[in-house]
């Protein structure tokens, strides 16, 4: 390999950890999204059941 | 940050003793150089957590120790191509500043594998938090060795007398560890808010159930 590969290949190794722990991060948020969402959904279902109690009666996803 | 690889690729002069190669320099040496900073914000942050005893610290402790990993890692991977590159070899055992180094380095993997080995609560906060304090005594050990230790062939480039540099690599090497450090500083806040975010999420799922 060349003085210059060496270079390139030092400054890619950089770029791609770096791409691949910010591609994992987006992932996590990804999930994150869909759990607030679901969540969301679960808590409206409760506040529209009025014959069921809060921690009784009511169904999870 | 691409202002610092346009810097250092295209605009600092070329080293005359290195050639191409020295180039690498400027960004192995702020990634270094971050890699022992997450690692000391992991230990303050440990601190804080047993003095004060505030649970967020525990958090904040764990994602400074895991930046510090990843920052680690790199150090390890750029250092040893430019290593190859200059000196021939990909490692050296001789070298006390690389073996100290790695030792540091893998004393902060271990501290995962206490971390995850222990059940969540006040406990296991408390012995990771003593754990990262006692890693940092590595620390200046691992960063002062290459100035203790005597017939090495890794470069002193900053000594006493200063930067052992002109003032344009200066630059660009001070433009680098800025943009490593800015870099470094929104991947902390950006996971530190993905777990907090997570852990609100796990306890709203509990009170919900």
């Amino acid at each position: 390999m060349s003085q210059g590969q060496y270079v390139a290949a030092a400054y890619g190794v950089v770029f791609v950890v770096v791409l691949a722990y910010v591609a994992i991060i987006a992932a996590k948020l990804v999930r994150l999204e869909r759990q607030t969402a679901e969540l969301l959904e679960l808590a409206y279902r409760r506040s529209t059941e009025p014959s069921a109690p809060t921690g009784e009666g009511a169904s999870t996803t | 940050m691409g202002v610092a690889i346009f810097l250092a690729l295209l605009v600092a002069p070329e080293d005359s003793d290195q050639g191409i190669s020295q180039r690498i320099f400027y960004i192995h040496v702020p990634i270094a150089l971050t890699a022992y900073f997450c690692f000391g914000l992991g230990a303050w942050k440990a601190l804080r957590l047993l003095v004060r005893g505030e649970e967020r610290h525990d958090l904040e402790s764990y994602v400074a120790i895991h930046q510090g990993t990843i920052f680690g890692v790199l150090t390890l991977v750029t250092g040893s191509i430019w290593a190859k590159a200059s000196w021939g070899h990909w490692w050296l055992w001789s070298e006390d500043q690389l073996v100290l180094f790695l030792v540091l380095f893998l004393f902060y993997c271990a501290y995962f594998m206490l971390r995850f080995s222990l059940e969540e609560g006040p406990r296991r906060a408390r012995s990771s938090a003593v754990y990262a304090l006692f890693g940092v005594v590595l620390i200046p050990v691992s960063f002062l060795a290459i100035r203790l230790a005597e017939g090495l062939i890794h470069p002193t480039v900053f000594t006493r007398d200063g930067p052992q540099m002109s003032a344009s690599m200066f630059a660009t090497f001070c433009v680098a560890w800025a943009a490593v450090t800015l870099l470094a500083y929104v991947l902390y806040r950006v996971e530190l808010v993905g777990k907090r975010l997570d852990a609100d999420l796990h306890e709203l799922r509990e009170i919900l159930r």
